[in-house]
């Protein structure tokens, strides 16, 4: 359920994000998730892909400043109320969402959430009938 | 116009007895009071009785800013703390700051040098010299201060900063003169002329700047934006402050005040004296203060000596402006700045050293500092505020190391250019002007 998410530091100029997704693309690692948190001077890009310990060797070693960090992905219905469902029940569980970045496209909806009790929150969720996505389904792609 | 001719003017040969006689008066001071230098001294196998005139100055021992550190803050000081009436202290801020003490005698000896200084930039008695370098512990304010009382000159002490006020007394209070960095200077420019006032409708004809390295064509800038005529002065609290050498109306070198501070060039590599007319490291031997004397003291600033009679009658060497230095400290708006403070900052927020560059500019005149980090993998954070706050707390710490306020700019890694293995830690962009 918990999925390895890469966060890499890069400076907020033209050309940063293309240099980064070559770097994963020439290493044949997919992207099924990004999401760039942006200041004035730097950003930080948040990527799901399909081998992320792979990609953080392989961008340490190009010296690029990458981590990885703990996220879940929410799978619902892709119609109205299903996400204000979910952060209900993340809430009344106390749970607070430190960041997310969602999609959706045909049945679907996914949401991923970084929060500050992982473990905790894909409990509740399961708890009350939310899908909580595996982490391979996640991270698969189509050769 | 000349304050004091018969030493300003004075024969070489006579001027160098009097070194040698206060030098001799002083190694033997400092010999019995000050156990730092008796020690330096003993290991050198030295007596004061060898020093016998000015030419045996070079077997005496130097000394460095670390030195005083070292001995923070009153180690150095020659005379009992009762005869110490003033203390002032350097800006700088590795650890301690230095420390310098002066007894009565001293202060007038400041006085003296200071109103040489003054009147060779043609200020009198009908003068109002408006004060705008910072009073307090910096030696700028007060040197400049009493030197002016001296020649009798109407002091307007406002001290550094408040722009509109400075403005407003350079109108009302018809300045006729005004001291301050020059970068300051050219800031109050342009303050000026976009309040609208014309630089015609005020007193102003003179200015007396120092305490950062400038260039001719700032000076250039200085006297056509204000209409006045610039006028360098060059000192350093190690040796008594401002007055330690100044320009007079020819502006071809600095006269140092040599019956006070004996300068010499030497070489960078072997420290050995070299010749007038060489280039090398600027060291002063203080022969007549009391409080603090200071035997061979090693500026680190580069350049060279000339002692030819000037066209403005006065015999008293005269040293180039000074154009860098031998180590790597650079002075932003008047501090003192070194490379090494900020790696230690640095060094304290993470395990590691993280690779950082300095980035000097002069913008809107005034002097300004860009720190580089790179983000490595130790101080990367995964949310954006830790990220902000870690660069809030860097600006932060070198505030609270520097004195002065910084830029901080969270870069890549491998942002900063390396050669050799070495990553260049400054660029400097102010004398590309």
């Amino acid at each position: 359920m918990i999925i390895k998410q890469l966060s890499i530091f890069i400076e907020n100029e033209t050309g940063r994000l293309a240099m980064v997704t070559q770097l994963l693309a020439s290493n044949n690692i997919n992207i099924s998730a990004l999401s760039v948190a942006d200041t004035k001077e730097f950003g930080i890009l948040r990527l799901i892909v399909s081998d992320p310990d792979k990609a953080v060797e392989m961008l340490r070693k190009e010296g690029v400043s990458v981590s990885l960090t703990n996220v879940m992905c929410l799978s619902v219905a892709h119609c109205p109320g299903t996400l204000a469902k979910a952060l209900k029940v993340l809430s009344e569980c106390r749970i607070s969402v430190e960041y997310m970045y969602a999609f959706a496209v045909g049945e679907k909806a996914s949401t991923i959430f970084k929060v500050n009790d992982i473990e905790k929150a894909i409990q509740c969720l399961e708890k009350s009938n939310l899908e909580v996505l595996k982490a391979e389904e996640v991270y698969k792609f189509n050769k | 116009m000349i304050w004091n001719e018969h030493i300003e003017c004075m024969d070489r040969e006579q001027l160098r007895q009097i070194q040698s006689d206060n030098l001799i008066d002083m190694v033997s001071r400092v010999y019995h009071n000050v156990p730092f230098y008796r020690k330096k001294m003993q290991e050198l196998g030295l007596e004061p009785g060898d020093i016998k005139s000015v030419d045996d100055l070079y077997k005496l021992p130097f000394t460095t800013k670390q030195d005083l550190r070292d001995n923070y803050p009153y180690g150095m000081f020659a005379v009992p703390m009762s005869e110490i009436v003033r203390i002032h202290a350097s800006s700088g801020t590795t650890g301690s700051p230095t420390v310098v003490g002066y007894t009565r005698k001293d202060l007038a000896i400041w006085q003296e040098v200071m109103a040489r200084t003054l009147t060779s930039a043609g200020v009198k008695r009908n003068d109002f010299i408006q004060v705008a370098y910072g009073y307090g512990l910096f030696t700028g304010g007060l040197g400049v201060h009493y030197g002016s009382e001296t020649v009798g000159a109407t002091v307007i002490p406002i001290s550094g900063g408040n722009t509109k006020k400075q403005i407003k007394l350079l109108q009302d209070f018809g300045s006729t003169v005004i001291a301050c960095t020059p970068s300051y200077a050219l800031y109050l420019a342009e303050a000026i002329e976009e309040s609208g006032i014309k630089k015609e409708d005020l007193k102003l004809r003179t200015g007396i700047f120092g305490a950062e390295q400038w260039t001719p064509n700032m000076r250039k800038e200085i006297e056509s934006k204000l209409g006045i005529k610039a006028y360098d002065i060059f000192g350093l609290s190690e040796i008594i402050g401002p007055g330690v050498s100044y320009e007079c109306a020819e502006q071809n070198g600095l006269h140092i005040n040599e019956d006070h501070f004996i300068p010499e060039i030497l070489d960078t590599n072997t420290l050995k004296p070299l010749p007038n007319g060489s280039m090398g490291e600027l060291a002063f031997t203080t022969v007549t203060k009391q409080g603090l004397p200071i035997i061979r003291y090693r500026t680190r600033d580069l350049t060279r000596l000339n002692d030819e009679k000037c066209e403005c009658g006065r015999t008293l060497v005269r040293m180039e402006k000074c154009m860098g230095r031998s180590d790597d400290m650079l002075i932003i708006r008047g501090v003192n700045v070194f490379p090494t403070q900020i790696e230690s900052v640095l060094l304290e927020m993470n395990e590691t050293k993280p690779h950082y560059l300095l980035i000097v500019d002069r913008l809107n005149n005034l002097d300004t500092l860009e720190v580089w980090v790179e983000v490595d993998q130790n101080l990367f954070s995964d949310e954006v505020k830790k990220l902000e706050d870690l660069s809030a707390k860097i600006k932060f710490n070198l505030k609270s190391a520097l004195g002065i306020s910084v830029k901080v700019k969270l870069v890549e890694p491998k942002t900063i250019e390396r050669s050799e293995g070495k990553a260049k830690r400054v660029i400097d962009k102010r004398n590309r002007r």
